[in-house]
């Protein structure tokens, strides 16, 4: 089986959906001739034409407006937003526009629409090149939100994504597009070529929206992650010896529940990890939904270990990003919990 | 501070407001006629004298004069003055209807009738709309049925958008009528990209968009226009300047520097204006923007001059901001009137007609609205509150589910 990291993974889904699918394109900025500043869509224009994969202006709001009416008419387009940190302009349209088209029309329009978005910190990149905004999308009714943490998972989550008639948000954590990485900035990068998941399957298959994957077993304590995250809390699971249950969760919206309780239920304790900041955050959403449903099964305080409530700061860069000593911490604090 | 002049912050006001006289004396009013008919294939660069201009067919002897009478057949004529009438004969039931609290919130076109139903006529059926919210006559020319309107109107349980929407935002895809929302300028874009689909896949169909003068300020009008000039979408964009965006007048969005048709010239796409109170002019203006999109020579602007002679909506009193009888001494007069008077000098048409006109459309409006109340009016009736849930996803997630469940539904 071919190894991939993440950007050939993602490329590889765009080349087999232009190849097997004449109602896909693309566009955002610099996606076209260029091939994306990560490289996401690189060659894709020479392969299929400059009709399918092209450079748009610099206009998020255009962006998405241009695709929800390309979906209206029956397109499925694959737009880029080159940073989630830019995708605000465009917030009214998938606010306002793409989440509600199908429920207001009573379903004579919809757009099935795919964002793709490099997502998240740990890469020095600042307040404008770090944020982790899914948690504003996840308040708003009719878009799902995607995020994957391994190549494989990103080929299938992005070709379910594509194929879904629901307008996707797919957030790409840009810090693991080469390799894996745990939070130990001051270790040697990994590659995707050592990681199992860095298999990818050179033709079409898919990861379902709204499954989790249980990444690693366990008794003592379930750990919610997604993104980076998923890494890092393995890292802190491996550093502490806790024999924690590791849930990828790989879409937020439509979110698999039954993973998530059957898992807390089990265990009895939760620690939710997340990059963006805790006021607010996913982990708010998660930490109610474990707490309605598996009450009589807790043992101890759900915790949440959350970038702060800041910007995304430059210099203090590993003091804000939730590496594996905050979460060890976390799991040492919740499995140790009397009640 | 320095002992420079010290500098003065410009607020544009009415040249009117309650209480004094209605005053247009800033508006020119060429004569009709007067505007030259480009070749749909003439370069933008030839072509900057347009958005300055206004095109007007109709003259003041109610004849249709110039290089841009579009020649139609009186039966086209008809059709127009009927989705007209139709349109304004509805507007006053419906309005009235809101007063006797039937339905929570309706809007009139007023003075506006004449663009959609012009431009209903000039667009193929396979074509898309992307209307405001006051494009009615739209819908009346291509004959949506009254009942439908009405059941929206009531969120019925016959609402063909099943209670979800507030009165008016219609959605009617086999009318070639998209999606309405109240947030504005939001599908401007939608259209260019719409347009863009059929440029990509080979097709022939082209898209309208509308937005009123007050929405150009937003940002979606500047990011509209920038993707259909880049990408030489076949769409044609309307701005229909009605003078008023509720309380503030055009100035506010822009009118004492220049035209909204001008604003066309910034991007390379040609700008028409036009006398949105004269059928022909707006029929003729539009088959030439259709035209000019179907040869591959790209997308056009057209700004609609015209005037909101109504109130914004049932929630707003015009007396508050303008005066009472502004309306009345609008230079462009009444689209309804100079149609019906063209129509008359053709010997086409009659007063007396007119009024049987009305009779019968008065009728059939008064039969629909029976039927539809018959239904139900606003909170006597609703469509089944598991339709709450439905649509909001293609399939619905579990939260959906549940919470259908725990209404009970």
């Amino acid at each position: 089986m071919p190894r991939m990291n993440m950007i050939q993974a993602l490329n590889s889904a765009l080349d087999i959906k232009l190849a097997t699918d004449p109602d896909t394109l693309i566009f955002g900025e610099d996606v076209g001739y260029f091939g994306g500043v990560f490289r996401v869509t690189e060659g894709l224009q020479q392969k299929h034409g400059v009709t399918r994969c092209f450079d748009a202006p610099i206009s998020e709001g255009g962006i998405v407006a241009t695709a929800i009416g390309m979906g209206a008419y029956g397109l499925r387009p694959i737009v880029e937003i080159q940073f989630a940190d830019y995708i605000l302009p465009a917030y009214d349209q998938l606010v306002s526009e793409a989440s509600r088209l199908r429920y207001r029309s009573n379903s004579e329009f919809w757009c099935p629409i795919t964002v793709r978005s490099p997502y998240g910190g740990g890469i020095f990149g600042g307040q404008t090149h770090s944020q982790s905004p899914e948690a504003i999308f996840a308040h708003v009714t009719g878009l799902k939100t995607v995020i994957p943490s391994n190549p494989y998972d990103a080929k299938g989550l992005l070709l379910a994504s594509i194929e879904e008639d629901d307008p996707v948000i797919f957030l790409e954590p840009k810090r693991i597009y080469n390799g894996p990485f745990d939070g130990h900035y001051d270790k040697p990068l990994k590659t995707w070529a050592e990681h199992p998941a860095g298999e990818v399957p050179a033709g079409h298959y898919t990861v379902p929206l709204g499954s989790a994957a249980i990444v690693r077993p366990g008794k003592e304590v379930t750990v919610l992650a997604y993104g980076t995250m998923v890494h890092v809390s393995a890292a802190a699971i491996k550093e502490t010896g806790v024999d924690a249950e590791l849930i990828d969760l790989r879409s937020i919206v439509p979110l698999d529940i039954d993973t998530i309780v059957e898992s807390v239920k089990k265990t009895g304790r939760c620690v939710i990890v997340h990059e963006a900041s805790r006021y607010g955050g996913f982990g708010g959403e998660l930490s109610a939904l474990v707490q309605e449903r598996c009450f009589y099964h807790l043992r101890a305080p759900i915790e949440r270990v959350c970038g702060w409530d800041t910007p995304y700061p430059h210099a203090f860069e590993w003091d804000y990003f939730p590496g594996p000593v905050r979460v060890g911490k976390a799991l040492r604090h919740c499995v140790e919990a009397v009640a | 501070m320095t002992n420079r002049p010290p500098l003065s912050l410009h607020i544009p006001e009415p040249p009117a407001r309650p209480g004094e006289a209605p005053d247009f004396s800033h508006i020119v009013v060429p004569l009709a006629g007067e505007m030259r008919r480009p070749d749909v294939t003439e370069a933008e660069s030839a072509m900057r004298d347009m958005p300055y201009g206004l095109i007007r067919v109709l003259d003041d002897n109610h004849q249709a004069v110039g290089p841009w009478d579009p020649r139609l057949t009186s039966k086209a004529l008809l059709h127009g003055l009927r989705a007209i009438t139709l349109t304004r004969v509805f507007d006053d039931r419906m309005f009235r209807a809101h007063r006797q609290g039937k339905t929570s919130f309706y809007m009139k076109s007023l003075g506006e009738e004449a663009i959609g139903a012009a431009q209903a006529m000039v667009m193929g059926r396979e074509d898309m709309c992307f209307p405001t919210y006051r494009m009615l006559s739209w819908l009346m020319a291509r004959e949506y049925p009254l009942l439908d309107l009405c059941n929206q109107i009531y969120s019925n349980e016959r609402d063909p958008l099943r209670g979800r929407q507030l009165p008016i935002l219609y959605s009617a895809r086999d009318y070639g009528f998209y999606s309405l929302s109240g947030n504005v300028g939001s599908r401007y874009g939608h259209a260019v990209g719409w347009a863009m689909a059929s440029a990509f896949k080979g097709d022939d169909k082209i898209a309208i968009g509308h937005v009123g003068e007050g929405t150009t300020a937003e940002g979606d009008f500047h990011e509209a226009l920038t993707f259909a000039a880049v990408y030489r979408a076949p769409v044609i964009l309307c701005v229909t300047n009605n003078q008023w965006a509720i309380s503030s007048y055009s100035g506010i969005a822009g009118a004492e520097q220049t035209t909204f048709a001008a604003r066309a010239l910034a991007y390379g796409i040609p700008g028409l204006r036009v006398d949105g109170n004269d059928f022909l002019a707006v029929y003729a203006a539009t088959e030439w923007a259709a035209e000019r999109a179907r040869t591959n020579n790209g997308p056009t602007l057209i700004e609609l001059f015209t005037y909101r002679a109504s109130g914004h909506s049932t929630s707003d009193d015009p007396t508050r901001y303008r005066p009472d009888d502004e309306a009345s001494k609008w230079p462009l007069g009444d689209p309804l009137e100079r149609l019906k008077q063209h129509l008359i000098t053709l010997r086409a048409w009659s007063e007396d007609q007119q009024e049987a006109l009305v009779a019968e459309l008065t009728d059939a409006i008064k039969a629909a609205a029976k039927q539809a109340e018959g239904v139900g009016t606003l909170g006597q009736s609703k469509p089944n509150v598991r339709e709450m849930f439905e649509d909001v996803f293609k399939e619905p997630d579990w939260r959906i589910v549940e919470q259908r469940r725990e209404l009970g539904v």
